[in-house]
């Protein structure tokens, strides 16, 4: 097997006296899709915020794409530029326009041209199905909308890891699919993903694999099918009953 | 059966509209739904009426009506030669104009502050029009070139050196300062105790100083061999802007990308050349006016518009210093806000004025209007960096958090995603600051600056135009100025916070 491209060993973290990420270690492979699932507190968010070093930890080390990241979070400039993420609660910036939104970072981070920057854009917002609210601000927009242009803000970066935090859990229910389609989409490009979901019909069709995390530990991981036919883990089971039903 | 029909609660036809069977549009209506639709709304609209009765009525009187339009001297608005009780006596300030607006700036030299006046309007009002082109040039003139200018029209002046000569005496400043504070430091080894490490550590410090002076002699050469040519300014503005060029050059990319950053440096150069002929700042100038000539209008246009382009960029540092997570920033912004909102603004004027000169070093001296300036600038400062960090906090975390993914520094965060939100949300408390701070500019009057207050209560004292009616005319009119001003603000405020907020608009 080639190298992971996302690397996790050891990693421990904890809020002043809390332990929140006890010994956790991942490995996933380039174009690999990793759906995280587990009880709320259980640390899925904390985890994929230590990869773009949102969150800083205290033991163990992040590698991605061979750019190191130990507890002094060096190098956390060049390993934000490659991992894109998109949160629960969209974060667009609400003053801009939503092209401003997409072009901001490219313009500012990578020295693109605005000319370059808004072509760029464009082609991303029209993968995600709204080029012609592009003049629009985001306020202007549904949950749905919003969440799919955050989506194209992050792409718009080229990143080799894209990192979904609940993606669908702040909108309504009738735009959850929209959302879902665009990031089955990108898995079918081969974008490598770690999301964070509770939708289950997602993980089924697009996971290679589903991390279960219970108390700030990996305690499951297994194929979709294996996963939910026959989950090893008291916990795992009580989980799938719940979230099933 | 039937019978549910029959009565069908089912509309078979559409009805037609009918009007309002009580009016409630017009003036009637706003009579009816508004203004006498309860007992507690009819008091109150009888209550505002007899309020605006009594105000409005004596003021018009006062302005318009009873008022004298014309007249040489104080006889003019006397009652018995005016025939009536006298009003306002406009020809007063008519008469007086020329001292409220400059004070005693001498009237040879008055055109002066007309230009500048002139400069800043035009300059400003593009500034303040958003449907207008070139706004980072025209801000860049405003804020930065402007300043200078306005100081060499309105003090006059000129200069002997440039760029090269003022960094080299600079450096030589600091290190003086160095070497005096290592000599102290020896000095002081003789006496005390623990002498020989102070004279150890006086030591170093005088060696570090002539390093220093060795490191830095080239430039003072240079700067020496500059000021022996025949034209040091010229010579020295020349080396200036081929330096800066050369490094705006290197900076902008080099060979590649460097041509803008070269070409606008270059066109910045050429516009300080044309304004040092222009002016003949190369031979001393325009007569110097000292700013204790200064007065009137001038006086607080001047300290108010210094104090608000100021007291902006002190607020956002300090508020950013607040919330830094550096304890040392952190502490000390803390400190300077609480100490300058803790002090009343006479006390700070009071100190610049006559206790700062104590402090300073014997042959330092900063000029008076300066020296309010200053306090001023950094008094507001601090109130305005309590506004901005109530911006700064109404901004979600997700925000820097989402700049920070997309691999955005703290700088550009902060000056591309935080603050222009969090000012958003605070331009009504921070325009209430600069309108209280024009205000407050009258206070300068105490500390012997005659603003536009002062040069006013000054010109009562003048037997020519003493009639009962003068005063209440002075202040009626120094209001006058005051409320235009200040309600100018306003509205510009109420414009740009509607328009700045576009994006909440559904
Ligand atoms: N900033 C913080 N300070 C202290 N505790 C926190 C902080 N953020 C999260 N936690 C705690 O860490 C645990 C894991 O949180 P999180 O990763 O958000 O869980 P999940 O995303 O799985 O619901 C929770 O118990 C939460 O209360
Ligand atoms: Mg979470």
């Amino acid at each position: 097997m080639s190298e992971p491209i996302v690397k996790i060993s050891g990693l421990n973290k904890w809020y002043g006296e809390f332990h929140v990420l006890r010994d956790v270690d991942l490995a996933v492979q380039k174009g690999e899709r990793i759906v995280i699932c587990g009880p709320s507190g259980s640390g899925k968010s904390t985890l994929i915020r230590c990869i773009n070093a949102l969150e800083e930890f205290q033991e163990g080390e992040i590698v991605v794409d061979g750019i190191e990241l130990g507890p002094n979070l060096k190098h956390v400039d060049a390993v934000r530029r490659e991992v894109g993420m998109v949160f629960q609660s969209f974060n667009l910036f609400p003053h801009l326009t939503v092209l401003d939104n997409c072009t901001l970072a490219p313009i500012w981070v990578r020295n693109i041209p605005k000319k370059d920057a808004e072509v760029t854009a464009m082609k991303f917002l029209e993968r995600v199905k709204i080029p012609h609210q592009a003049n629009k601000f985001p306020g202007q927009m549904s949950g749905g909308q919003q969440q799919r242009v955050a989506i194209a803000r992050a792409l718009t970066m080229n990143p080799k890891v894209m990192l979904f935090d609940e993606p669908t859990s702040a909108l309504d229910p009738e735009m959850v699919k929209e959302v879902l389609d665009t990031m089955v989409d990108l898995a079918e490009e081969g974008m490598t993903m770690l999301v964070v979901t509770h939708e289950m019909g997602f993980a089924r069709e697009v996971a290679n694999r589903v991390v279960f995390m219970d108390a700030g530990q990996i305690i499951e991981a297994n194929t979709p099918n294996e996963f939910f036919a026959a989950p090893q883990h008291a916990r795992t089971k009580l989980f799938l009953s719940q979230i099933l039903r | 059966m039937s019978d549910v029909i029959s009565s069908s609660f089912v509309r078979q036809d559409l009805l037609a509209e009918r009007p309002a069977p009580v009016k409630t549009t017009g003036f009637i209506g706003l009579m009816r739904t508004r203004l006498f639709n309860s007992p507690t709304n009819i008091l109150l609209t009888i209550v505002g009426a007899l309020l605006l009765w009594f105000t409005i009525v004596p003021s018009v009187k006062f302005l318009l009506v009873d008022a004298v339009w014309s007249g040489k001297d104080r006889t003019a608005c006397l009652a018995e030669n005016a025939g009536f009780a006298v009003g306002a006596c406009w020809p007063y300030i008519q008469a007086k104009l020329p001292q409220l607006i400059y004070g005693f700036y001498p009237e040879a030299e008055r055109w002066r502050v007309n230009l500048t006046l002139l400069l800043a309007v035009v300059l400003l009002l593009p500034l303040l029009i958003p449907r207008l082109p070139a706004k980072s040039l025209n801000a860049g003139l405003f804020f930065v070139a402007f300043p200078v200018v306005a100081f060499f029209l309105l003090h006059g002046g000129g200069i002997k050196g440039f760029g090269l000569s003022w960094t080299a005496g600079l450096l030589q400043l600091f290190d003086e300062s160095i070497v005096g504070a290592g000599q102290a430091l020896i000095t002081s080894g003789r006496t005390s105790a623990v002498g020989p490490l102070l004279w150890a550590l006086g030591s170093l410090i005088v060696l570090l100083g002539t390093l220093i002076h060795w490191l830095i002699f080239p430039l003072t050469w240079l700067r020496d061999y500059l000021q022996g040519t025949g034209q040091p300014v010229w010579a020295d503005f020349a080396v200036t802007a081929a330096i800066v060029c050369l490094i705006a050059f290197a900076l902008g990319g080099g060979v590649r990308t460097g041509g803008r950053a070269l070409a606008s440096s270059i066109a910045t150069f050429i516009g300080i050349a044309i304004v040092i002929r222009l002016m003949d700042l190369d031979h001393g100038g325009l007569p110097i006016v000292t700013t204790n000539l200064w007065g009137g209008l001038l006086v607080t246009l001047v300290v108010s518009v210094t104090g608000i382009v100021t007291s902006l960029p002190i607020g956002i540092a300090l508020a950013l210093g607040r919330r830094s997570t550096i304890p040392l920033i952190r502490i000390f912004s803390i400190a300077f806000i609480e100490f300058w909102r803790g002090v009343p603004l006479i006390t700070v004027l009071f100190f610049a004025t006559y206790m700062l000169p104590l402090f300073l070093p014997g042959n330092f001296t900063v000029d008076g209007l300066v020296r309010a300036l200053i306090g001023i600038a950094l008094f507001t400062g601090a109130y305005q960096a309590e506004n901005v960090r109530g911006g700064l906090a109404a901004i979600p975390r997700g925000q820097s958090e989402a700049a920070a993914a997309l691999g955005l520094s703290w700088w550009k965060t902060t000056s591309l995603i935080v603050l222009p939100q969090g000012l958003r949300h605070v331009i009504p408390n921070l325009v209430n600051s600069f309108i209280s701070l024009f205000k407050d500019t009258s206070l300068v009057s105490i500390v012997a600056l005659f603003d536009l207050l002062g040069s006013l209560r000054a010109s009562f004292a003048d037997p020519k135009w003493s009639t009962p009616s003068t005063a209440f005319t002075g202040f009626a009119f120094a209001g006058i100025i005051y409320f235009l001003f200040c309600f100018g603000m306003s509205r510009y405020s109420l414009f740009v916070e509607h328009r700045l907020n576009a994006h909440r608009r559904n």
